[in-house]
């Protein structure tokens, strides 16, 4: 059986009038990498915080149907069962840095002291997770002295350093620099060669397509389109309801108009911008 | 309105060094990026037009006004600043009153505080949320309430820090719109970004920073076009620039309009 497993799942917030997901069927693989995309108030969030168990152990509200990840059911555990084996990290840093901890070491820390790590281990898994994504010379100072960017980057390998088997990462990159932004995605990339699920929310369409192993499109809570990343995000679908797409992809489809675009398949990607246009440079 | 900048220095009371001797003039009615790497000091930068920070050494005139000698309330007259999180911006119980806040501090008549806040929430969208509380708001629509509440203010020089953040395609050109309608009155706006390609498509002028100091100031397609300088500061050109390059167009492209006529040539 897949590795994460949503059954006609439909949830709607407390005091709200339409539910945020709205019958979501989704199955992922052990290792898989999959990108969510999809406009404001899609329901983005609202399926990260679902697999993160904090929808509706946190939040409340009325759900249906099943959820589940490593053969464990959301709805018959607990939120401190269920942070053993999946890790979200927020869209906003400032949400989930915890405010207890004076340097970024600590902070990295504080996940582990909570499921009682030992002293030298964590030490050492702390080392390691701040080499990965690049932020030891942050070790020492406050992480609310951070720019955004750094802040994001702590609030990241806060969670990488978890080791959880699920990555949640809703827009982790939103407030970093473009190649800091490319980094962590081969990062992320990494550890889902070695084994770890990643369900990355995104509006980058370009890294998606370089990165992930598969897209799914959600649109008003409910998934519009899924498949390879190139398929999904090079189609009009996307475009006609409000989806970022890619320069190369709305460019290349401009172009095909004047006949200065001859393939069928749009790029997505520079690499293959550069394939189909490079006949008329 | 301009803004000169005087060898400026700062430095955070850790001991932090985050601007290193800056000097840029401003000049009025210019439509200004910042881009950078992350702790480039691009936010200690436009903290300092407003007076949120002081510099150490060296100066900043807005206009005439010093902004050592000039306190944060005065100079609200003539920056506006538009919050990167706008959480940390955000306090009444209702979006009327929040966009209101800012002109009527500065002490206008009921008249004109009423025009303005009622072109600042035509502006951003936000008509029919005027009894809405803030947060209840999405995230999405927080951000144009935070845009509205400064637009509303009236200052001949506005400041967006990272406005297009976790925003969707639809909401980066709401606020595209937004930025050509304050040029078009003349404004003076700066604008932190990321996003790249949002600032090729909308701004003249970039200044990239790197590590306290000005690394590039110019033109967008001259600041733009240059690929490994950028890289020092961890920028990469945008999408299209990046494509002309790999096919050996001689010119710099920004846009989608630019490049395929550089094709076409």
């Amino acid at each position: 059986m897949a590795f994460v497993n949503l059954q006609n799942v439909t949830y709607q917030y407390p005091l709200t009038k339409t539910p945020a997901l709205q019958n979501i069927n989704l199955q992922i693989n052990e290792g898989e990498f999959v990108a969510i995309v999809g406009p404001n108030g899609a329901g983005k969030s609202t399926l990260c915080y679902a697999l993160a168990g904090f929808v509706p152990h946190f939040f409340k509200g009325e759900i249906s149907g099943t959820i589940e990840v490593a053969d464990k059911e959301s709805s018959k555990s607990t939120l401190d069962e269920w942070v053993l084996n999946v890790g979200l990290a927020f869209q906003n840093p400032f949400n989930q840095i915890s405010g207890a901890k004076y340097t970024v070491f600590e902070e990295i820390a504080f996940g582990l002291e909570n499921i009682g790590v030992p002293r030298e281990e964590m030490k050492s898994r702390v080392e390691d997770a701040m080499a990965l994504t690049g932020i030891r010379d942050l070790a020492d100072r406050s992480p609310y002295s951070l720019s955004g960017g750094q802040q994001q980057r702590v609030a990241l390998t806060s969670i990488l350093v978890m080791q959880p088997r699920l990555l949640v990462l809703d827009e982790p990159t939103s407030q970093m620099d473009p190649i800091g932004t490319r980094e962590v995605f081969g990062t992320i990339r990494k550890m889902a060669e070695d084994g770890m699920t990643v369900v990355l929310v995104e509006h980058k369409m370009e890294w998606i397509a370089q990165f992930a192993d598969r897209v799914v499109a959600l649109k008003d809570g409910s998934v519009l389109l899924e498949g390879k990343p190139n398929e999904v995000l090079t189609s009009t679908l996307l475009a006609e309801n409000g989806f970022g797409i890619s320069r190369y992809t709305s460019t290349a489809r401009e172009g095909k108009k004047q006949g200065l675009w001859k393939k069928e398949n749009l790029p997505v990607t520079l690499d293959e911008a550069v394939e189909g246009f490079k006949h008329n440079a | 309105m301009k803004i000169e900048i005087t060898n400026l220095h700062f430095t955070y009371p850790t001991g932090l060094e985050a601007l290193k001797g800056i000097s840029l003039t401003i000049e009025s009615g210019e439509q200004v990026a910042i881009v950078g790497q992350n702790g480039a000091g691009k936010t200690t930068l436009v903290r300092h037009f407003n007076g949120l920070l002081q510099p150490a050494s060296g100066s900043v005139l807005i206009g005439d006004w010093d902004t050592k000698k000039t306190s944060v309330a005065k100079l609200a007259s003539r920056v506006g600043y538009v919050f990167q999180n706008p959480d940390e911006q955000l306090f009444s119980r209702d979006v009327l009153t929040e966009v209101a806040f800012g002109p009527r501090n500065l002490g206008y008549s009921k008249e004109k505080i009423d025009e303005l806040v009622k072109r600042a929430l035509s502006l951003t969208e936000l008509s029919n949320q005027t009894e809405t509380n803030p947060y209840d708001l999405s995230p999405t629509w927080r951000k144009m309430v935070a845009l509205a509440s400064i637009i509303a203010m009236d200052t001949p020089i506005v400041i967006f820090d990272e406005p297009t953040t976790g925003q969707d395609a639809v909401n980066v050109a709401r606020i595209a719109n937004v930025i050509a309608e304050l040029r078009k009155e003349g404004k003076t706006v700066i604008t932190i970004t990321h996003d790249i390609d949002f600032c090729a498509e909308n701004f003249e002028r970039v200044i990239a920073l790197f590590k306290g100091q000005v690394l590039l100031d110019g033109s967008a397609r001259e600041v733009l076009g240059q690929e490994e300088v950028l890289a020092q500061t961890y920028v990469d050109p945008p999408q299209l620039t990046r494509l002309g390059k790999r096919l050996g167009l001689k010119e710099t492209v920004r846009n989608q309009e630019e490049f395929l006529k550089a094709l076409e040539s």
